[in-house]
């Protein structure tokens, strides 16, 4: 079971890889959309991103509802 | 020896969003057996993601075309002919529908909805296909995508489904009209795969689920396995296949029940 802390550093090398920001922008309030940037596109590729990453399928419904990378870190958390 | 396959093949391929796309699936295959590619893009929110992939795979061609305009897609094939002049092959990946109209009922679909989607996923087609009679004076390959909801009900796949069968008679039509020119015109009807355009579609992660449940090999497919398929249609393995529609869904539209029903109906 990954710790909070190691879910947090993939997120963010996942993030940093596909929204192209740096790391240090990425921390756990940042916001896809306003914070970083990303548009609808990106937030899509950033969840098949991520399911692949953790080897999970994430249901349309909940990927809507990771709007950050603090909801991201805490929903594979609490799913993976 | 893989490379001698497409060597000196040249064509254009529109539709690729990003890695994930089907398009980029068969550009993969195309480029790694020798092909020279051309490549379109949408609109600025799409060339960011295209750009990388035409570099990655050495394009010397990429132009933003709107297929919903007769006078962009022109416009590309005009730059085109001055800029590579030999055309061998068009790849068609192109879709869309109302995010709306992908998850309402189907009766609900809008006349705008309904016009949208079967113009930019099935009439585009057709001015391509006029541009392939003027380049492609020694024959080549047009192939388009299309998936089995064209054919059957798909829940959720609505009115794309309608747009899917228009293109695909489309394809019969235009294989009839360009195949004395030796120009063949062909669909691959793939299973579904993780893509951006797949992740529109609502309850698509369930149609995975099942179809890798009730598929007679037990499996979903992969993007390579598309692309090899892609590959043999627009090569020259295939130079009498026209008309066709080919799937490579492992055999799920072969079935109408399987022993996995058995295992869904208790779900």
């Amino acid at each position: 079971m990954a710790s909070k802390e190691e879910i947090f550093e993939k997120v963010q090398g996942i993030v940093a890889t596909e929204l192209e920001v740096d790391k240090e922008q990425i921390v756990m309030g940042a916001r896809y959309i306003e914070d970083l940037g990303a548009d609808s596109l990106d937030t899509v590729e950033l969840v098949m991103a991520l399911e692949d990453e953790f080897g999970t399928s994430i249901p349309d419904d909940e990927a809507e509802k990771l709007t950050s990378i603090e909801s991201t870190v805490n929903y594979i958390f609490e799913n993976k | 020896m893989a490379e001698a396959l497409m060597k000196g093949k040249k064509g254009l391929v529109f539709g690729v969003g990003n890695k994930h796309s089907i398009a980029y699936g068969i550009a993969k295959e195309l480029h790694d057996h020798g092909a020279e590619l051309a490549f379109t893009y949408a609109g600025p929110v799409m060339e960011k993601r295209v750009r990388p992939v035409a570099e990655s795979f050495n394009a010397s061609f990429l132009m933003e075309c709107d297929v919903a305009s007769d006078a962009a897609i022109d416009a590309v094939f005009s730059a085109y002919e001055s800029q590579i002049g030999q055309l061998d092959f068009i790849v068609h990946s192109v879709a869309y529908a109302q995010a709306e109209d992908l998850a309402n009922d189907f009766s609900a679909t809008s006349r705008d909805g309904w016009k949208l989607a079967l113009d930019i996923s099935a009439y585009s087609l057709l001015p391509m296909a006029r541009w392939a009679k003027k380049l492609m004076p020694n024959g080549g390959s047009i192939l388009s995508l299309t998936f089995i909801g064209g054919e059957k009900s798909v829940p959720y796949y609505n009115v794309m489904g309608v747009a899917k069968a228009a293109l695909e008679s489309s394809v019969r039509y235009l294989a009839a009209e360009l195949g004395p020119q030796q120009i063949r015109v062909n669909s691959l009807s793939a299973g579904p795969i993780k893509t951006l355009a797949g992740k529109g579609i609502k309850g698509f992660d369930l149609l995975l689920k099942i179809n890798e449940l009730r598929s007679p090999m037990r499996r979903n497919i992969t993007l390579e396995e598309v692309g090899k398929s892609g590959l043999y249609l627009v090569s020259n393995l295939s130079t009498a296949v026209n008309g066709e529609n080919l799937h490579v869904d492992g055999g799920i539209h072969s079935i109408a029940a399987c022993e996995a029903d058995k295992e869904l109906a208790n779900l």
